[in-house]
């Protein structure tokens, strides 16, 4: 599903974030990537949506080589993809709903279906009651479980978070965790990156370990 | 098909949104444009009654038509023959040269001086009323009269018709030079609008990126944004030109009045008004169009 072929990844000025990064996630797995802070785990997942080209190798995502993928085709993969980010990346002008709608809308899904789905995502992240809630008015950990129900609304094959429990207490990391296991449980492949590994280990999920830049084996 | 007019649907509601959140913006942004192009739809305004009244005040040309002074009557009468199946004649009029003599001798001061002349002065001649009344026209009919065997001189009434032409033609040059500068203006606002609803769009325009958003659904909602504020430029300038129009209506027929002429100030005519709108709206789209060229690449 997620090939990554000795990838390398070198930004201008020289310092390289990545190198010789060579690893499969399988369809229907769920995979942690862990790794100190700065040993490169927000760039690697950044490769998978290519809002970063890498600068050596190649990197298969559904059969696409997305390093050599055209601008203009860039849009329809990351259709293809659940994405939460480490800053979320949430609208603070528009409610909770519209938030999650969007991704539909960006797809031309109609109107009455898209209500249906957006709060079939939000049931599923436990945050139905506050559809017309803004973002501000959210806690941290419903801003959270707001970003995931965004990311799965259009019901992609694959779901990438990065450091999804930063920042949130221990019980409401634990439920994001879960939250990940049940989509997983349900087929999506999922990868997370994260330093909160003990938070993922009840389920048992294969993990890979960044450090500088390079995977240690 | 259905997925493109819904995001069409969705960019047009948003833009709506966008003007309608923002009313004092909106409601300036469209003062500016309004004022603008209401200079030059005023200018189309005012042309467009001008030629009005010109078409209707102004006598129609002629053309006069002097025989050679010893022409014979039968040449005379051959001429006008031929001056009425000449394809462009609408109307000849025959003025004999014993009529002419009379008339003048009726006026004070020349019955002396044409009772000390040997002979009638005054040839016979005809006044010609053309159909075609353009310049050209009446200059080939000239040309053709002036071949005519016995026929001296024709003479052409028609300098005032290429003064009132060149007159015409120079204010419907000023109207346009005015539209197009007033024009560049319009884009330069709109280009300016723009670059501020980008910055103040910028997280939402990289979220949808993000999230698979193509330049076009990026793009759309801010091509309605710059057409629907030109549009609302081009309906306060078309106010604008309706109102003063009526109010100038009343004092305009009076000071006709005092020169004689009956003459009621018209408004915008429908296809102007309509090249108005269009036009407001195309520029408004080219400067939104411009300013995300020019600010939304990456």
């Amino acid at each position: 599903m997620i090939h990554f072929d000795q990838v390398g990844k070198r930004f201008p000025g020289g310092i390289a974030a990545l190198a010789d990064l060579t690893f499969t996630v399988e369809s229907g797995e769920m995979v942690i990537l862990s790794g100190h802070s700065g040993a490169g785990k927000s760039t690697l997942l950044k490769l998978i949506p290519a809002i970063e080209r890498p600068t050596q190798g190649s990197v298969v995502v559904n059969g696409q080589n997305v390093a050599a993928l055209k601008r203009a085709a860039v849009p329809y993969l990351r259709r293809n993809l659940g994405m939460i980010f480490q800053d979320q990346k949430l609208l603070y002008d528009r409610s909770a709903f519209d938030n999650v709608a969007l991704p539909l809308a960006i797809a031309g899904v109609a109107v009455r279906d898209a209500g249906r789905r957006v709060r079939a995502a939000l049931d599923k992240v436990g945050l139905l009651d506050r559809e017309k809630a803004m973002p501000v008015a959210l806690s941290g950990g419903e801003q959270q479980r707001l970003a995931i129900a965004r990311a799965v609304v259009a019901r992609p094959a694959i779901l990438i978070a990065d450091e999804p429990t930063a920042h949130l207490d221990d019980d409401t990391a634990r439920d994001i965790a879960a939250m990940f296991h049940a989509f997983n449980q349900v087929g999506v492949t999922v990868l997370v990156a994260t330093h909160h590994e003990a938070l993922f280990a009840p389920y048992m999920t294969r993990r890979i370990t960044l450090s500088h830049g390079r995977l240690l084996p | 098909m259905k997925g493109w007019l819904l995001h069409h649907k969705q960019a047009s509601s948003q833009a709506l949104r966008r003007l309608a959140g923002t009313p004092l913006n909106t409601l300036l942004g469209a003062l500016v444009l309004g004022i603008a192009l209401a200079l030059p739809a005023a200018g189309e305004m005012l042309l467009a009654n001008f030629l009005r009244l010109a078409q209707r005040v102004a006598a129609k040309p002629q053309i006069s038509v002097f025989m050679a002074l010893d022409a014979a009557k039968v040449e005379v009468a051959e001429i006008e023959s031929l001056l009425r199946k000449h394809p462009q004649t609408r109307e000849v009029r025959l003025v004999q040269r014993e009529d002419t003599l009379k008339r003048f001798k009726e006026s004070e001061g020349l019955a002396e001086v044409l009772e000390s002349l040997p002979r009638n002065p005054f040839p016979d001649a005809f006044v010609v009323v053309p159909r075609d009344e353009s310049p050209a026209g009446l200059e080939a009919m000239r040309a053709d009269f002036a071949k005519y065997r016995r026929v001296e001189h024709v003479q052409l009434d028609s300098a005032w018709v290429k003064k009132l032409d060149a007159l015409l033609r120079l204010a419907r040059l000023a109207v346009t030079l005015l539209a197009a500068v007033l024009g560049v203006a319009l884009v330069a606002v709109t280009f300016n609008t723009i670059r501020l609803q980008i910055l103040t769009q910028q997280e939402e325009i990289e979220v949808s990126r993000l999230l698979g958003a193509t330049d076009a659904f990026i793009r759309r909602p801010f091509y309605y944004f710059g057409a629907l504020q030109g549009l609302a430029g081009g309906l306060v300038a078309w106010s604008t030109v309706l109102i003063a129009t009526l109010l100038l209506r009343g004092p305009v027929a009076d000071l006709a009045a005092l020169y004689g002429i009956e003459f009621a100030l018209h408004i915008l005519p429908l296809a102007d008004s309509v090249v108005l709108f269009g036009l407001a709206a195309l520029l408004g789209w080219a400067g939104a169009w411009l300013s995300l060229t020019r600010h939304l690449r990456n």
